[in-house]
């Protein structure tokens, strides 16, 4: 068992090990080289990633691939790493990007490419060192770490305004994060020796981070305490994902970063917030979290339906794509406030749904940017005449962007609703107005950039999507509509990690089957059944 | 007798070895930079090997010279600490005082002079000892602050430093002489005992008031700051380097073993003033550091700042509270002096290195040099995996446990808020690239980029496996009688 016990080690560092590698043997100008590396490296690290898909068992312990050592003891803190369904499944995300993100970024950058490459590899390990970490420490550490080179990616290779939209995202997430340590030191000593001085009594457990053991101390938390740690986690997690009004960041982050900078922000490091919520604040901190709905679905909801039509108005794509990540985040924490497996569920499955379709927006715009140097929807018109395939492609990634059946963004949203529903029809039906309006933005800056005349000279002679950035698309075509049409394999694998905490954090749901409408009866049923159902919310 | 002198071996070695510098300094003018500081640093080395025998041969809870002088963990931690940061300043001085042409023999004896002092106050359990020890380093920091004499800056920064510390040593020793007034004993332990025993006066109180402005006066916390910015600024560079570990971490020291040993009974009388300092420390600290221009400014406001986070483990005053800032100390010298190293290499030009702008476009010109002073950067703002993230992680975990959030929120705010200034040196060496300007050219200074090396090696393995930095602090519990 060697080989499972390293696996998330192996993952998690064989970037970092590729970034030394860059550093220490390739000079500056072996532009080619460096290339080669990062691209085998990332495709190493896909290809290693993927035996965690088929060896992990959904119905086998809690947490699987672990890995746990001493590492500052005085502390209580271990070097603990493992993975459950969910953490999965971002596993795969991640590292798929990243592979894309390295390969589509040849012609994208010319000049610093070897920091370029360095920091891209770095950034995957520290994120995918998040998604493995089970000691609150580690889990900071990497939650930090992952700051600097996205700092750089951001400031180096950026658009005009990158020193400030760098600086701007570096602060603002740190700002959330920092709060989010004194959350997780207040749990910590509840946990062991207390807070003597605010005559807070402590539970006398030996002192430790690992998130497994504080899982199980989660009941006896007082609820006032529970309420300020949640805060603290919120501030941290909500300027990540980032929930309204903590998105400004988002706009200016995205809009200036490279394309490859760009995938990996809106594909994982959003995703870090809302897993955080799900990894953390849901199961340690029940009763805040139940305590938290109201509001949370109020922002989520005002989330969604700002997002879009914010979307709606903006003349740049990228902008446009940024500001409905806004949009489809709401989806993610509405469906996980919710509270049931089909919420959370559906909210995990739109996570990756969004990693898949947003990432390869971005990959889009950067394509059509290489060429044109402009984001500004009015500079085309008429694409379709002359990059077919280009609009085709484009066409797909919208599609599943705004949830059309056969697609994944529609099963994920699907989901969520149902999962909303049960709560509260309100919900639902302020949800579904987002798709709505989706739609709307979407389909409009489809049609004004590839339909109609070609108004813009310069528009005739544009070059059609090279082999290369055609198959930067591909991988995540075939995942969205792997996801549309069979998504049960990703609910299997994801169901008995969400059912822990529903059992958590709310366990009257479970043991009341009567609040299931039969018709959608498990997430891991296969939601394509029903189309017919849901079709009236699609346009 | 023979067993006092033993104990006070390493300093004694230490002082005759600064004269051995001095005397041999006579004479050669600017000339013979190499030899002389082959013998300071030959005599830390010396002076660290026989601290290690003596640390050996006697007990750690005998007292000497009447009970003013003890060689527990404790001061063993930061008589090694001073070593530490008093050689890696004086590798980061070797080239800098060739190439600025200063004669170079009082300068290494008044730096081991200097670290005499620190090692005395270390060991001191006598109020008067500790004054002595800390008159020495004083009196050897005044005139290193004011070392290039033609420099109107460095004159400045000398007179200010020796006014205002003149002025603070007179409070210090007025608080002591009240102290002593109404505890009627100037031996920490005897006092913490009369002081459990007796009632607590107004004299006592305003004793203890006068001795913590002393205090914070020395750890350069708000508002006895206004010092460190022109003497930093104004004195020779690798000094300030110096000046920002050294000096500080002995301040802290007797610190902590005063406020902790001898006045522990008191903590709860002293614990809100010393807060109200700290947080007004990591508030104006962090905030004046956000308008600097002159790097050297910036890293002096940024010291400040550290003082104030520093002051949350002496606050918390628990165990872990005193291991945190030992362990703090130790993350910060390392990174500190890293940090001035840069400024030091930099410094080619007249008084180029000293603004933030003169670090554009390093990181192309010198790609090493700016990863190094990134990682120092990434360490003061407390980013893992670096060595200032773990000191912080401790100090607030001891300050949490304390029960001070509101202190703790608001140092991790303001921690945030440093990493815009802090970051605005990165981003003259990353991200202003190709935009017209020179790189500015690192002098070369092998020995100053061995320090410096040594120093982003350590930040990192603190950063990474602080496990056994963390050990070793731990072995000081209780020696400060805290419960």
């Amino acid at each position: 068992m060697a080989f499972a016990t390293n696996l998330l080690n192996l993952i998690c560092y064989v970037p970092l090990l590729g970034a030394l590698i860059i550093i220490a043997f390739l000079k500056r100008d072996q532009s080619k080289a460096i290339k080669a590396v990062a691209t085998i490296v990332a495709g190493l690290d896909f290809v290693i990633s993927i035996p965690l898909w088929f060896l992990y068992q959904p119905h086998g312990p809690d947490f699987q691939f672990v890995y746990k050592a001493d590492w500052i003891p005085a502390i209580g803190s271990k070097y603990f790493v493992g993975v459950d369904g969910i953490s999965i499944l971002l596993i795969l995300l991640t590292t798929l990007l990243g592979f894309i993100s390295v390969y589509s970024s040849f012609t994208a950058i010319t000049h610093r490419e070897k920091e370029y490459y360095v920091f891209l590899l770095l950034l995957q390990t520290g994120m995918l060192g998040v998604f493995i970490s089970l000691d609150f420490i580690l889990f900071y550490v990497f939650w930090e770490v992952m700051l600097v080179p996205m700092y750089f990616l951001i400031g180096v290779w950026g658009g005009p305004r990158k020193l400030y939209a760098a600086i701007k995202f570096f602060l603002y997430t740190l700002f959330g994060s920092v709060l989010m340590l004194v959350g997780i030191l207040a749990l910590y000593f509840h946990n062991s020796t207390g807070l003597a001085a605010i005559g807070l009594p402590g539970l006398g457990n030996p002192a430790t981070f690992d998130v497994t053991a504080l899982y199980k101390i989660a009941p006896s938390i007082p609820f006032g305490l529970e309420k300020w740690i949640f805060m603290a986690f919120f501030v941290g997690f909500a300027i990540k994902v980032p929930m309204f009004p903590f998105h400004t960041w988002l706009p200016d982050a995205h809009v200036e970063a490279p394309t490859a900078g760009s995938v990996i922000l809106a594909g994982v490091l959003l995703k870090m917030g809302t897993y955080g919520f799900i990894r953390f604040s849901l199961p340690l901190l029940p009763n805040a979290t139940r305590w938290a709905v109201p509001w949370m679905v109020a922002l989520a909801i005002i989330g969604i339906i700002y997002g879009a039509l914010v979307a709606m108005a903006q003349k740049d794509m990228k902008k446009l794509v940024a500001y409905s990540s806004v949009s489809h985040l709401g989806y993610v924490m509405l469906g996980m406030f919710a509270l049931n497996p089909h919420g959370l569920s559906g909210s995990v499955l739109q996570m990756i749904n969004h990693g898949l379709s947003t990432g390869g927006l971005f990959l889009l715009v950067g394509i059509i940017y290489e060429r044109r140097h402009t984001r500004m929807i009015s500079d085309y018109g008429g694409l379709a005449k002359t990059m077919p395939v280009y609009a085709m492609l484009f066409m797909i990634i919208t599609m599943a962007s705004i949830g059309l059946p056969t697609l994944n963004g529609f099963i994920g949203e699907l989901t969520i609703l149902v999962g909303a529903f049960n709560r509260s029809a309100l919900w639902a039906v302020l949800a579904a107005t987002g798709i709505v309006l989706g739609a709307a933005y979407m389909l409009w800056m489809y049609q004004r950039a590839f339909f109609g005349e070609i108004t813009h000279e310069e528009n005739k002679s544009l070059k059609d999507a090279s082999w290369r950035e055609q198959w930067t698309l591909i991988p995540l075509i075939i995942m969205c509509f792997w996801i549309g049409l069979y998504p049960k394999p990703f609910f299997r694998i994801m169901e008995p990690s969400i059912e822990r905490i529903v059992r958590v954090v709310d366990p009257d749901y479970l043991q009341a089957p009567r609040m299931q409408p039969p018709s959608v009866a498990v997430p891991a049923h296969d939601a394509q059944a029903e189309p017919a159902a849901a079709a009236p919310t699609e346009h | 007798m023979a067993a006092d002198l033993f104990a006070l071996l390493p300093e004694l070695v230490l002082a005759a070895l600064g004269m051995v510098v001095l005397i041999a300094g006579l004479g050669t003018g600017a000339r013979r930079h190499g030899v002389l500081g082959g013998i300071a640093i030959g005599s830390l080395v010396a002076t660290g090997v026989v601290l290690w025998f003596v640390a050996g041969q006697s007990s750690p809870t005998a007292k000497f010279f009447f009970g003013m002088f003890v060689l527990d963990k404790f001061s063993l931690f930061f008589k090694v600490l001073f070593l530490l940061s008093s050689l890696l300043a004086l590798l980061l001085s070797l080239a800098y005082l060739k190439r600025n042409d200063v004669r170079p023999g009082e300068y290494h004896s008044l730096v081991l002079l200097a670290t005499v002092g620190m090692m005395v106050m270390a060991s001191s359990v006598n109020l008067a000892s500790i004054y002595v020890g800390l008159e020495l380093m004083a009196l050897s920091t005044y005139v290193l602050a004011g070392y290039f004499r033609r420099e109107v800056k460095s004159h400045e920064a000398a007179t200010k430093y020796f006014v205002l510390g003149a002025l603070s040593s007179g409070v210090l020793l007025y608080g002591l002489s009240l102290l002593y007034g109404t505890v009627g004993t100037l031996d920490l332990a005897t006092m913490a005992a009369n002081l459990r025993n007796g009632g607590v006066d107004t004299p006592t109180l305003v004793g203890v008031a006068l001795l913590s402005c002393g205090f914070l006066f020395k750890v350069a916390a708000v508002p006895f700051h206004v010092w460190t910015p022109d003497v930093y600024e104004g004195a020779p560079t690798p000094i300030t380097a110096f000046m920002s570990v050294g000096p500080k971490a002995a301040a802290f020291a007797i610190f902590l073993r005063v406020f902790l040993g001898g006045l522990e009974p008191l903590v709860g009388d002293w614990r809100w003033w010393v807060g109200g300092a700290a947080a007004a420390t990591m508030l104006w600290g962090n905030i004046a550091a956000l308008t600097q221009d002159n790097v050297k400014r910036m890293l002096a406001y940024s010291s400040i700042a550290h003082a104030g986070y520093t002051l949350l483990g002496l606050i918390a005053a628990t165990p872990a509270g005193v291991q945190s800032v030992l362990f703090y100390m130790l993350a910060y010298t390392v990174t500190n002096l890293g940090a001035f190293g840069f400024v030091v290499l930099l410094e080619s030009r007249g008084y180029a290195g000293e603004t933030v702008a003169d670090y554009a476009g390093l990181a192309r010109r010198h790609p090493g040099a700016a990863f190094g002073m990134l990682l120092f950067l990434l360490s003061l703002g407390g980013i893992p995996p670096t060595a200032g993230f773990m000191g912080k992680l401790y100090l607030f975990a001891a300050a949490v446990e304390a029960g001070y959030v509101w202190l703790v929120v608001l140092a991790v705010v303001m921690s945030a808020v440093s990493l815009y200034y802090y970051f605005r040196i990165a981003m003259q060496m990353y991200l202003r690239d190709g935009e017209g300007v020179e790189p500015a050219a690192l002098i070369a200074a092998p020995w100053a980029e061995r320090a410096i090396a040594i120093c982003g090696v350590a930040v990192i393995i603190i950063g990474i496996y602080p496990a056994p930095f963390l050990a070793v602090t731990r072995i000081t519990a209780g020696v400060l009688g805290v419960q």
